[in-house]
């Protein structure tokens, strides 16, 4: 089968959406040379028209995007930095995402916001290297993060197409993924289904972005110990409670990977949940960064306050080897 | 260090450092890469040039030239870059994060635009506890174009802040022209709020240095920010993964032109061959040290990742239980 890399998913993404679309519009900066590789081919074949390099004023061009939007078109917005989230908060929370409600339904906002190399990218600092996924799931805009080509492909058409503003996080750890891909069968993927990249019986570990290649790394170094299910969310908000019930009812042991801040990021939601309603028969475990995390520049402080494959593993021998009863017990 | 030499001696030192900077980022000492500052000397040679050691100021994504022309240690900032414990953040920073407060550098700034405000919110605040001290801000043409820059100059203008807006314009925001990108003009945007505007070559060091003392001049006596407009040419990549990518938003002609507008080699030609070989000398001298410092230091800790984040020493929890 051929192989289809994360980046040319979106890039893929992109243009097969141009094309069918062409109300669909990219804006952002340095999109037109493709300095992130995304919208590589995309000024050549759609024009400045619909591929806008836009000057360095984040906070306009996502409110001017939400403007374009209600007079019919679906903007793409690419950021070079996560951190640039920060800077349009009040843009894309405050007015893309409330317009909707607040109009009693009178107007939609379709724009979606890609982030190309969201999280550490090794070496770049505390201001370039943040993952706030789990801030805009929080507010309620439509949250993806993709870990594979294909999802990269077949989420973002569907963010593209989705009436509500949504935000597309491509890690920086997921975005050089190559994978053997039948081209023919790239669909677009449904915004709150999840999916199980590996079946298990024991463990159920849920890993947001790239760590779910490291879920499947370490469960793969545990086979024959213990039998670990990957569960991938691809989409954090709306979230897939069903699939996770599901698995858990076959498991009953829960470790959710997520490269947030601790303290209120994804993974906390997600053992709250599970703590309130769905099955579990040990005390489940999360690993994240710590609370408050700023990444430091220097490689190894960089990569002391990400999740790693050893935690993975000591966590999930930990919950399968515990029990509510045992504990207990004790 | 604002006679002729001096001038020279700054420029120079900025180039040889960029240049054995983009050595380390190639063999991998430095991590992350760098925003090259090379062709944009002048500027930090003549703005810093006009400044007392009281005075402060703020940098951005391409700082290394800033930061050196305000006095920082050349070993303790490629240290920085190499991410060593010795470094002038202690390697939580990097490249595009250097400050020495005790310098008055208030830090480069990896967002574009964001550091306008806090020199000029500093120097709000020194003239107000009666400091005449004077804050020079740096930022790119790109910055022009950032709200947050806008909303300072009304500040700064509104209160008479002694704050001097250095504009670095080196014709690109990363691939953008600033042509593509900037309605109306640079030095307009000033104007409009009341602030006094001039456009300098950025290549030659006597030229801005002489804009720059009259711009500190007014800000220290009392009589508001002014605006300084560098015309320069960035003659390296936006920043060095250019140099495998090869992006190609500017002909190999254009840049040769460019670079024929070249600070270091301006001012060499304004003083005897016999000093800039003497000067040449030391520097090369100081920057085989640097580098000797830079590598043989030690790399941080990993247990110390989130020591400073806040200032009771207040530890956050682990990502894991
Ligand atoms: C607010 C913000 N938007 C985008 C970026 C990404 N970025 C980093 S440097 C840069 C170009 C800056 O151009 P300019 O201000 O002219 O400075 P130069 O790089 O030319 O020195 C961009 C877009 C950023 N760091 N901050
Ligand atoms: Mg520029």
């Amino acid at each position: 089968m051929p192989i289809l890399s994360y980046l040319k998913a979106l890039n893929r993404a992109l243009s097969t959406e141009m094309e069918a679309d062409p109300s669909v519009v990219v804006f952002g900066e340095d999109v037109g040379v493709a300095v992130s590789n995304v919208t590589t081919g995309l000024l050549k074949k759609f024009g400045p028209e619909r591929v806008v390099d836009m000057p360095i004023s984040e906070q306009a061009f996502t409110s001017f995007a939400t403007g374009a939007a209600m007079a019919g078109q679906r903007p793409v917005i690419e950021f070079q930095i996560p951190a640039l989230l920060f800077l349009a908060f009040e843009q894309i929370v405050n007015q893309a995402h409330k317009f909707s409600l607040m109009t009693g339904g009178q107007v939609n906002v379709p724009v979606t916001y890609l982030l190309p190399s969201s999280g550490s990218r090794g070496g770049w600092a505390g201001q370039h290297s943040d993952h706030p996924y789990s801030l805009f799931a929080h507010v309620g805009v439509k949250t993806v993060v993709p870990a594979t080509p294909a999802d990269a492909y077949g989420l973002l058409l569907t963010a593209i197409r989705d009436d509500d503003p949504v935000i597309v996080f491509a890690p920086a750890g997921a975005i050089g993924v190559r994978d053997n891909v039948d081209f023919a069968a790239l669909a677009p993927v449904p915004l709150g289904v999840g999916r199980i990249h590996r079946p298990g019986d024991d463990v159920t570990v849920v890993a947001v972005g790239h760590l779910v290649h490291d879920a499947l790394a370490v469960a793969e170094e545990l086979e024959g110990t213990v039998s670990v299910e990957v569960f991938d969310p691809r989409t954090l908000h709306p979230f897939d409670w069903n699939g996770l019930a599901e698995s858990l009812e076959r498991t009953g042991r829960l470790v959710v990977v997520d490269d947030s801040n601790r303290s209120c990021g994804i993974g906390g939601e997600i053992l709250a949940t599970a703590a309130e309603q769905l099955r579990l028969v040990a005390p489940p475990k999360r690993i994240t960064r710590p609370d408050g995390a700023v990444l430091p520049f220097a490689r190894e402080l960089d990569l002391a306050l990400q999740p790693t494959r050893a935690q993975i593993r000591t966590a999930i021998e930990q919950v399968a080897k515990t029990s509510y009863s045992t504990q207990t017990e004790e | 260090m604002t006679d002729a030499a001096g001038l020279y001696r700054t420029v120079r030192l900025i180039r040889r450092f960029e240049e054995r900077a983009i050595e380390l980022v190639k063999d991998g000492t430095i991590v992350g890469g760098i925003h090259p500052y090379l062709g944009q000397e002048a500027i930090a040679a003549g703005t810093c040039g006009a400044l007392r050691p009281g005075d402060v100021i703020t940098s951005t994504h391409r700082g290394h030239g800033h930061v050196l022309a305000k006095g920082a240690d050349p070993a303790r900032m490629l240290a920085e870059l190499a991410g060593r414990a010795t470094g002038l953040n202690g390697g939580r920073g990097g490249s595009m994060h250097a400050a020495d407060f005790s310098l008055g550098i208030l830090g480069a700034n990896a967002i574009v635009g964001a550091a306008v405000p806090i020199a000029t919110g500093a120097a709000w605040a020194a003239r107000r506890a009666g400091k005449d001290l004077v804050a020079v801000t740096y930022f790119g043409d790109g910055a022009v174009s950032q709200g947050v820059v806008l909303e300072t100059m009304n500040l700064a203008s509104l209160w008479k802040v002694p704050v001097v807006l250095v504009c670095e314009n080196n014709g690109f925001a990363t691939t953008t022209r600033v042509a593509d990108a900037v309605a109306g003009s640079i030095t307009g945007r000033a104007e409009a709020f009341g602030i006094p505007a001039s456009t300098v070559d950025g290549s030659d060091p006597e030229a801005v240095l002489g804009a720059a003392r009259e711009a500190v001049d007014r800000a220290r006596s009392g009589g508001g920010p002014s605006f300084i407009e560098c015309v320069a040419y960035r003659f390296d990549a936006h920043h060095t993964w250019e140099h495998s990518a090869r992006p190609r938003y500017r002909t190999d002609d254009e840049v040769a032109v460019g670079m024929r507008r070249d600070p270091v080699a301006l001012q060499g030609s304004r003083i005897p061959a016999a000093d800039r070989e003497r000067i040449d000398a030391e520097i090369e001298a100081l920057l085989d040290e640097a580098v000797r410092f830079a590598v043989d230091s030690p790399l941080p800790d990993p247990a110390g990742a989130l020591d400073h984040l806040y200032a009771d020493g207040l530890r956050a929890r682990a990502g894991v239980s």
